[in-house]
């Protein structure tokens, strides 16, 4: 099974056994990984059918679900952790779901695109058009991803809402680390990686 | 129908068996049925561990008759031959299909047209109302009888998923798995409104006699095709409704009168009269009192998700997007229930037009589910 290495990062936070729900879970790699590896149970959350089906097949409990509708079938704290990989920004309200997340798991995990990677500030400053990559292919009319931010402005969120930050990483297309990513991460880091918490 | 054009996913020729219990059955009700037949029909083989058993639990006018044909001349299969059969969704090359048919059921199990022996009578309005849980309750000693103590999966669609949700409260040890389609964790308040106007539909019409018609053989026939051309409203959407026949008309223009005028007048007439003809009131009544009476969360403080606690087996529900008769939002409860029993589910909505009847449908994503899910069981129990 080969995980993407945001994905791999995440395997590594979760502690063995864990109660795991899994927002925009995919085709469920990283759920029928966590659970043969690191032994945790929960579920996948998915809409697109085709995902779901792969689900099944890979023996993820999955449920069809518009997380746009919000978590309100999960009571408070029933999962050890939440967590939503390269799905944050296609959400309506981010904010709103941030805090679903911490409300129904004791940690969250999310990892997005960091729209304050250096190509993207380039193309925007110089090129004067909506930044295009390797993982933001779409054009500006057709892309799912309509709340996208920097790495900053995800902190901002954080602080607002009274969300702890407890570790971060960043990565970039390739999934890959470096000294300068961890120097200077919203310059250097193409995809970020935060666990939080729900601070009383 | 010659055997040699059968194509290869085919049963083929299935023959009805009759399994006879001596015992007295305590009904729900309070009541007694002393002494019981059901009919069944059986596809595919039992494997030597005797892990490879799929209940089918049929719908409001199902029977066991649910795949293959009863002779070469049958015009049409059992009602669920698009799924069940050599490589379809529900494969008999790895599964062995077991399908009875309820007690209190017109098809050959016990009900009201059995003969009493006490009176030498048909019990006719007589027969003992009884439940989804007396059905669950004999259709385990049918599986007693069979030599089946865990079934790999118990599926059903409407009343039959109604059935799924008493076996894996009432057995939990003995299903491993079940897929709930197009069902209800009870009947809604309009559900049991229109199970009303179909009863009193059948108990108005002057050859009812008090369900007491079969001794001079003048059958309450216009009360149930009523009752029937009714339900079919309900089974189906108002697009797929549309879709088939629009405003057209039988003769091309409008007579100004009360003959079928409209194709969809004539299509729910016929409808109503195919069904008098297979179909008996009394049973229907019956029937309709089942899908009323369902409700396991009344008997845990209201609460589903505690009715559903005992339940070890793997969920999988499934609903269509055009079902008004039982929507989604209705599977949703269950789903909810089980999320919030820890259970282990998983949930998908098909996107349909047909309405409630979409379960019944050949559906693509809907059988591909299905034979995901039936993959992975197989793989699970060690099934080839």
């Amino acid at each position: 099974m080969n995980l993407r290495t945001d994905q791999a990062l995440i395997a590594e936070w979760i502690k063995p056994g864990s109660r795991v729900l899994d927002l925009g879970c995919g085709d469920g790699t990283l759920m029928a990984y966590l659970q043969e590896h690191k032994n945790v149970n929960g579920y996948g959350l998915e809409i697109d059918e085709e995902n779901i089906v792969q689900c099944i097949h890979r023996g993820v409990d999955v449920i069809q679900t518009d997380l746009d509708k919000g978590l309100s079938e999960f009571k408070k704290d029933t999962f050890d952790y939440v967590i939503m990989t390269q799905t944050l920004q296609a959400i309506y309200y981010p904010d709103k779901l941030l805090q679903e997340m911490t409300r129904v798991g004791h940690e969250a995990i999310v990892t997005f695109p960091n729209m304050g990677h250096w190509r993207n500030r380039l193309q925007i400053a110089f090129a004067g058009h909506m930044p295009k990559s390797k993982t933001l292919p779409y054009e500006w009319y057709n892309t799912p991803n309509i709340h996208l931010c920097t790495l900053t402005d995800f902190e901002a969120l954080c602080t607002s809402k009274n969300i702890e930050i407890l570790e971060r990483a960043t990565v970039d297309h390739e999934h890959q680390s470096s000294i300068g990513m961890n120097l200077f991460p919203n310059l250097l880091g193409e995809i970020a990686i935060y666990r939080f918490r729900q601070n009383d | 129908m010659q055997e040699s054009t059968r194509p290869a996913d085919d049963v083929g020729i299935v023959e009805s068996k009759t399994a006879h219990f001596d015992e007295s059955l305590a009904l729900a009700s309070g009541n007694q049925l002393h002494g019981f037949d059901i009919v069944y029909e059986t596809y595919g083989e039992l494997n030597a561990d005797r892990s490879n058993a799929i209940l089918i639990c049929h719908a409001l006018s199902g029977n066991h008759h649910v795949a293959g044909y009863h002779t070469a001349e049958d015009k049409k299969p059992g009602w669920w031959d698009n799924a069940i059969g050599p490589n379809k969704a529900i494969d008999t090359n790895r599964f062995f299909v077991v399908s009875p048919n309820n007690i209190g059921g017109c098809s050959g199990s016990t009900g009201p047209l059995t003969t009493n022996s006490e009176t030498g009578k048909p019990y006719g309005p007589d027969f003992p109302l009884v439940t989804v849980k007396d059905w669950v309750k004999t259709q385990a000693m049918l599986a007693d009888h069979l030599g089946i103590d865990v079934w790999a999966v118990v599926i059903g669609g409407s009343l039959g998923g109604m059935q799924c949700l008493e076996w894996s409260i009432a057995y939990p040890n003995r299903l491993k798995h079940t897929f709930v389609i197009a069902a209800a964790p009870k009947l809604s308040t309009q559900n049991i409104a229109f199970n009303e106007v179909a009863r009193q539909a059948i108990r108005s019409d002057q050859n009812f006699n008090e369900g007491h018609y079969y001794e001079n053989n003048n059958k309450p026939e216009l009360g149930l095709m009523l009752a029937r051309m009714l339900g079919h409203i309900t089974y189906l959407s108002d697009n797929a409704l549309d879709e088939k026949f629009g405003r057209s008309l039988r003769d091309g223009k409008i007579k100004f009168g009360y003959d079928a005028e409209f194709q969809i007048e004539s299509y729910l007439r016929y409808q109503g009269r195919s069904f008098v003809e297979r179909f008996d009131a009394n049973s229907y009544l019956l029937l309709t009192k089942v899908l009323d009476y369902f409700d396991p969360a009344s008997e845990a403080e209201g609460s589903l998700s505690k009715a559903m606690s005992p339940a070890t087996a793997e969920f999988l529900v499934i609903s269509f997007s055009s079902d008004w008769r039982f929507s989604p939002e209705r599977s949703q409860e269950i789903v909810s229930a089980l999320l919030d029993a820890n259970k282990c589910v998983s949930y998908i909505e098909i996107q349909s037009k047909q309405g409630h009847d979409s379960f019944l449908m050949p559906i693509p994503r809907y059988h591909q589910v299905m034979r995901t899910a039936l993959d992975r069981i197989a793989e699970g129990l060690n099934i080839t």
